[in-house]
């Protein structure tokens, strides 16, 4: 289990590429710099997408936590 | 900092063809890449006002086309009809309505897997700054005018143009759709 508290939450459980990945962006604006994001999904494809996005976009890939067919990300915001 | 450009040509205008441009420029613009799409031929229909919303399927030559049952419509029949026929036999195809059944199946298919429609990654494609060009001479050759288009495009442009658009970057990178 985690044990980062998160600034805000984006749960984008049941939609597919590219949806995560853009709602993630989206999310992100919304925070300050330092603050936390955690990422709910089911789609498997953003196992591999997310941490793409933060290694080209900068925002640090905290934890990944899989759990009953759910992919948790906590992104910190660059 | 180096610009790095993503310029996409969407030049299809079927469902299926429409997706891979605007998931790859709706990623792309997220990932901070300057992205532009360059409509031209077929794609056009892609951002015309009516005909977005009308994107078909084609069961007709296309042999890899899956015989698509929705989730909501899997039971022991249509897992039957799935198991004999993988796919629709290409004869299907001159069936009349059957282009708008499968466009039906599909769409349903699209919707109940969580998969955006057109329409909403256009807008997503808006939101991030993607710049979504016509092409000057197939609107010509089509007989569309810019008003026939969605809101929020550029203007229309030529080959000139898109080239202009690619070598200005430090890191252009072409997507042929």
């Amino acid at each position: 289990m985690a044990t980062i508290t998160p600034d805000k939450v984006l749960d984008a459980s049941g939609l597919n590429c590219p949806l995560p990945v853009l709602k993630t962006k989206k999310a992100l604006e919304e925070l300050q710099s330092g603050q936390i994001l955690e990422v709910i999904t089911t789609d498997p494809g953003a196992k591999a997408d997310i941490p793409a996005f933060c290694s080209r976009t900068g925002h640090e890939l905290l934890e990944t936590v899989e759990e009953g067919g759910k992919i948790i990300f906590y992104l910190k915001k660059k | 900092m180096a610009t790095e450009r993503l310029a996409i040509i969407a030049t299809k205008g079927t469902l299926d063809m429409a997706y891979p441009p605007l998931i790859l420029a709706s990623t792309a613009a997220s990932l901070g890449i300057e992205t532009a799409i360059f409509f031209t031929f077929y794609g056009l229909n892609i951002i015309h006002k009516k005909k977005m919303n009308e994107l078909k399927i084609a069961p007709i030559g296309n042999p890899a086309m899956p015989m698509a049952f929705p989730p909501s419509m899997q039971n022991a029949i249509t897992n039957t009809i799935s198991s004999v026929f993988p796919g629709p036999p290409q004869i299907m195809g001159i069936i009349p309505g059957m282009t708008d059944l499968m466009t039906f199946m599909m769409k349903k298919t699209i919707k109940e897997h969580g998969v955006a429609s057109i329409p909403e990654l256009i807008e997503a494609c808006k939101e991030a700054d993607v710049k979504l060009i016509p092409c000057q001479m197939t609107m010509e050759l089509f007989g569309y005018k810019y008003e026939d288009l969605i809101e929020g495009l550029e203007p229309p442009a030529g080959a000139a143009t898109f080239m202009n658009y690619v070598l200005e970057a430090d890191k252009p990178m072409i997507i042929f759709v």
